[in-house]
């Protein structure tokens, strides 16, 4: 998953590499081997895995079906019947917690994919056309930065709350790109002085073309990282908001609105609460865990010898 | 080995009645790997002796384990390094003293000059008080006053002028050359034995590397230390060192009196290191001599001697046991090659070795320059940056005059080399030239087609004709792209049709002397000289007319250098180009180029037929250029006295008024006071000083032979 920004601005990338040619890197197989060697990121990967499986796998072995009610079991503890309990409406605090998870995990990677891939664009032409180009875009991103998105999402959310998730998506993911596309200017300005852009340049190559083409891939270790990271953050995010009841709506859930729903009874029925909470944490951590082994992989610096 | 180091170094105790001050036997190190990967075997039985006074050379090419093994004298490799063998000064066994120990050695008995003198200097303190603290830190009892003054005496030692006031400057005030000059002072405040110089003008231009040198030569004489001179230009050693020592692969290879190696070489890999280096004193033009293939890793090695694949006498004996440095010829000379009995009784130089690539006719059966096309045509280009200071509020409190008024023109199938200092506005020309946008002042007209004036087509055809190469086959080259794309880059930018992109690719990199089957490879997998290879099939895809070379080999090594160059004359020949050459190193440049213009503070001060400004300069600038250029000849170079120009380039943002080699120039030194007034009031143009357009911008030019 680490790869779809790469991906994706490869993808956006017309004409990059002959039809012909399998393209094998060098660079990525070592980078995949170092991350292997790291406990943490195998412990991250497992985690990883074992949660995208639980989500869309779990529901498909419990004999009750999302939004069915069980009129006999009202706010029961875990048994043999409803394994991770029920809520005060019937309904199996498994298949719920499982459709939640779901959702977090699909609205969490697009919109760091999303977001990533605005930074890199809005960075690189940025830093690559600086003057007038510059100036105006980083005035957008500046703004972007001081309005506060909580209160903005809070208030947009009326207008927009029959649209479903997808518009939720892009609204997160265009608060989310600022800092890192500042990085990627940064990057691009010294990007711009290597000689193979120069020599792109001089051959006639079009702006646009040489950012897609030589400078984003040549950032894309950033991309990765950085949109690994995204993905935690826009899950909390995500989470968050919708604890508020600002974000996914019901019928809809994520584990937001579960944790929202259960807190109340905390206490009094942990089966509520728990099993969310805990799986958010999981979730989180094992992203964080991977995106931290990435970094060390791909950053010659953080290199330690044993 | 060890055999040999005995008998060298008794024969120089006989002959010099003294113990040798450093003496380095059997040294190894090894670098373990990273992970599960081979360990680097940097230096494989490296040992030497010095006595007081003499001066050794290290030569090798990047790679071969010269700076590593001198690190490891100085105690200053990492700690995972593994380092056996034994390095003794004055008798006492430096490896395996404790951190401690050694620091009371270094700086004391042992001293290092290092290559950047930029990062070798601490920027928050003032350059006397680094000296101060380098005396003080080893005598507790010298006094700070004291301290201090030893370090004015020292900075003027080191030839700092006003050093009173200068003991006060910081670094960043400093030029490149000033502050290897501190570096200098540091490394003998405490008269040490030994000092190690590590390239210590390779970072330097060719006039002040002339002037470090004399330098360390005063440095030399004054505390009568043992130099170690590491560096892999062949003709710093041959003026300065009495011994030298060639390194292959973390072995040495050839050790001797200076005057033995280069004149009865008996290994043929320092042979093709002396047949490969482009000389500023050949009068004819004969292709140079590469080596071929590339130096083998060090972490995998070939059994039996590493340099037996490029070797034009490999036999078979070679690849079976790594050979010993045996004792050839004159006392103390030894070489490690099976062969060199053979070597020695035929008398074999590098000529007779190594294969002599087929000359290029270029040059050949072309009608005189006067009837030929103009390909690029530069009339009074003019570069002017604005100098801005403030923060907010920006104003404009000077220029840099970078680029300010120059012509040339280049014809068809012509090269002309544009040479200087850096700081001299040789690359401002060049990007400005690329750019094809309209100059602040001038013309560019390329191929007829003056390059402002085009519109945003016409540009991109004019583009066609005019590629360039770049100095750096590191960063010329996307990381993240297979070699096949980055050549076929231009070819599918300029929508060259897509059946035959293959083939021209493939094409491409024969041409340039590639296997096609590597096509697949990315850059990172090649050698610096395959890189540039690449750079150059990428520049040649669109057939181009004229070819902008950017200090195209200076990264390279010269067994690699000559094998570009070869390179770039015979595609000279065989396609008909014409060379914009910029470089700093004249000796490249002379082997190359047709016509030579030399730039100074963004002026040409000189332009002419390469054979004609070489062999008699009329400027004084061009000649003290050439006369500081060391030529890898012993005999040669210690008979020349070169024209040591003193102090810097002076700031771009203030240039002297009139005459801008004035301040410097040793010509101007010599006249009268009314001759002088011509050199400070007016600027001279470029006046022609022979009929075959020769020209110098001086008021006193004279023609006068330097090399």
């Amino acid at each position: 998953m680490s790869m779809s920004a790469e991906h994706a601005a490869l993808e956006a990338d017309p004409g990059h590499g002959g039809a012909d040619e399998v393209r094998v890197s060098g660079r990525w197989v070592n980078v995949l081997r170092q991350m292997l060697a790291t406990r943490r990121v195998i412990v991250g990967l497992a985690c990883i895995v074992l949660l995208t499986a639980m989500a869309w796998i779990g529901p498909l072995f419990n004999p009750w079906e999302f939004g069915e009610r069980d009129y006999s079991a009202f706010l029961q503890p875990p048994s043999p019947d409803h394994l991770w309990g029920t809520d005060d409406t019937g309904r199996d605090i498994f298949v719920n917690t499982m459709v939640g998870l779901q959702k977090s995990i699909v609205i969490g990677i697009l919109v760091a994919v999303l977001s990533t891939f605005i930074a890199a664009v809005v960075g690189a032409f940025a830093g690559y056309f600086l003057g007038v180009t510059d100036r105006v875009l980083m005035w957008i991103t500046d703004l972007a930065l001081v309005l506060p998105s909580f209160l903005i999402l809070a208030i947009l959310y009326p207008a927009l709350r029959d649209k479903g998730w997808v518009v939720f998506v892009i609204l997160l993911a265009a608060f989310m790109w600022m800092v890192t596309s500042k990085m990627v200017r940064g990057m691009t300005i010294s990007l711009k002085e290597r000689e193979y852009v120069l020599a792109a340049h001089y051959m006639g190559v079009p702006a646009w073309r040489i950012i897609f083409r030589h400078i984003i891939p040549n950032m894309s270790s950033l991309l990765v990282v950085d949109a690994t990271i995204n993905v935690s953050a826009a899950i909390i995010t995500e989470t968050s908001l919708s604890y508020f009841g600002f974000g996914v709506q019901p019928p809809d859930v994520s584990l937001g609105s579960l944790i929202a729903a259960g807190s109340r009874s905390a206490t009094t029925h942990p089966w509520l609460f728990v099993f969310c909470t805990g799986l958010l944490v999981v979730l989180v951590l094992a992203v964080n865990l991977i995106g931290d082994g990435l970094r060390d992989a791909l950053d010659p610096q953080s290199k330690h010898r044993s | 080995m060890t055999g040999t180091e005995i008998q060298t170094s008794a024969a120089v105790e006989q002959r010099n009645g003294s113990a040798p001050v450093l003496e380095v036997s059997d040294l190894h190190v090894t670098f373990p790997g990273e992970g599960k990967g081979p360990d680097i075997r940097a230096v494989r039985g490296v040992g030497y002796s010095l006595r007081r006074g003499e001066i050794l050379g290290i030569v090798g090419e990047s790679g071969s384990g010269k700076s590593v093994s001198s690190l490891a004298a100085m105690g200053l490799l990492p700690d995972h390094a593994r380092v056996t063998g034994s390095i003794r000064l004055h008798g006492e066994e430096l490896l395996g003293l404790d951190d401690r120990r050694m620091s009371a050695k270094r700086g004391e008995t042992i001293s290092m000059i290092f290559q950047d003198p930029l990062s070798g200097l601490t920027p928050v303190y003032a350059v006397g008080d680094q000296i101060a603290e380098a005396v003080r830190v080893h005598n507790p009892a010298v006094s700070k006053a004291e301290a201090a003054d030893r370090a004015v005496e020292l900075l003027e030692l080191v030839g700092i002028p006003n050093p009173a006031q200068r003991y006060r400057a910081f670094p960043h005030e400093f030029s490149g050359g000033m502050r290897q000059r501190v570096m200098i002072a540091i490394a003998i405040a405490n008269g040490p034995d030994v000092i190690i110089c590590d390239e210590p003008t390779t970072a330097l231009d060719v006039t002040i590397q002339a002037q470090i040198l004399e330098v360390l030569k005063t440095a030399q004489r004054e505390t009568g230390a043992a130099i170690v001179m590491i560096t892999h230009d062949l003709g710093v050693v041959a003026g300065l060192v009495d011994r030298m020592l060639v390194m292959y692969a973390g072995r040495p290879v050839e050790i001797g009196a200076v005057d033995d190696v280069y004149y009865r070489t008996r290994m043929p890999y320092t042979m093709g290191l002396l047949g490969s280096v482009p000389r500023l004193d050949d009068e004819e033009k004969a292709p140079l001599i590469p080596i071929r293939g590339n130096p083998p890793s060090l972490s995998a090695l070939p059994s039996g001697c590493p340099f037996a694949p490029r070797c034009p006498l490999a036999i078979d004996a070679c690849s079976e046991a790594e050979p010993e440095l045996q004792p050839v010829g004159a006392e103390g000379h030894a070489a490690a090659c099976v062969r060199t009995g053979e070597i020695e009784e035929h008398g074999w130089s590098a000529a007779d070795v190594y294969p002599l690539p087929e000359a290029s006719g270029a040059g050949s059966g072309q009608p005189p320059r006067e009837y030929r096309e103009t390909v690029l045509d530069v009339d009074g280009l003019v570069k002017h940056h604005p100098l801005m200071k403030g923060a907010v509020f920006k104003r404009r409190v000077g220029t840099v005059y970078a680029v300010d008024g120059i012509s040339f023109e280049i014809a068809e199938g012509e090269t002309l080399g544009l040479v200087g200092e850096s700081g001299c506005g040789k690359s401002s020309t060049l990007m400005e030239i690329l750019s094809l946008r309209t100059p602040q002042s001038g013309k560019v007209t390329v191929l007829g087609r003056e390059s402002g004036r085009a519109g945003h087509r016409e540009r991109f055809e004019i583009r066609r004709d005019v590629q360039v190469v770049f100095q750096d086959p590191m960063s010329s080259l996307d990381p993240r792209m297979q070699v096949f794309d980055v050549v076929a880059e231009p070819l599918r930018t300029h929508r060259h049709p897509r059946a035959g992109l293959r083939a021209r690719v493939n094409e491409l990199l024969t041409l340039v002397g590639l296997d096609p089957a590597h096509a697949a490879r990315y850059p990172q997998e090649f050698s610096g000289g395959q890189r540039q290879r690449i750079g150059i099939a990428r520049a040649l895809a669109l057939k181009p007319k004229l070819l902008v070379l950017d200090e195209p080999v200076s990264a390279l090594d010269v067994s690699i250098q000559a094998g570009v160059i070869n390179l770039l004359d015979d595609l000279k020949a065989e396609l008909g180009l014409s060379y914009l050459f910029v470089a700093h190193d004249l000796s490249v440049v002379r082997h190359i180029a047709d016509r030579v213009a030399v730039m100074y503070l963004g002026r040409i001060v000189e332009i002419g037929a390469a054979d004609s400004l070489f062999s008699a300069p009329a400027h004084p600038y061009t000649q003290a250029l050439l006369s500081a250029i060391p030529v890898p000849d012993p005999e040669k170079e210690r008979t020349r006295s070169p024209i040591v120009l003193e102090g810097d380039l002076p700031s771009p943002a203030s240039p002297p008024s009139g005459c801008r080699f004035r301040p410097r120039c040793p010509k101007f030194r010599t006249l009268s006071t009314a001759e002088q007034q011509a050199c400070v009031d007016t600027e001279p143009g470029l006046n022609a000083v022979s009929q075959d357009d020769h020209g110098a911008a001086c008021h006193y030019a004279e023609k006068r032979t330097v090399v």
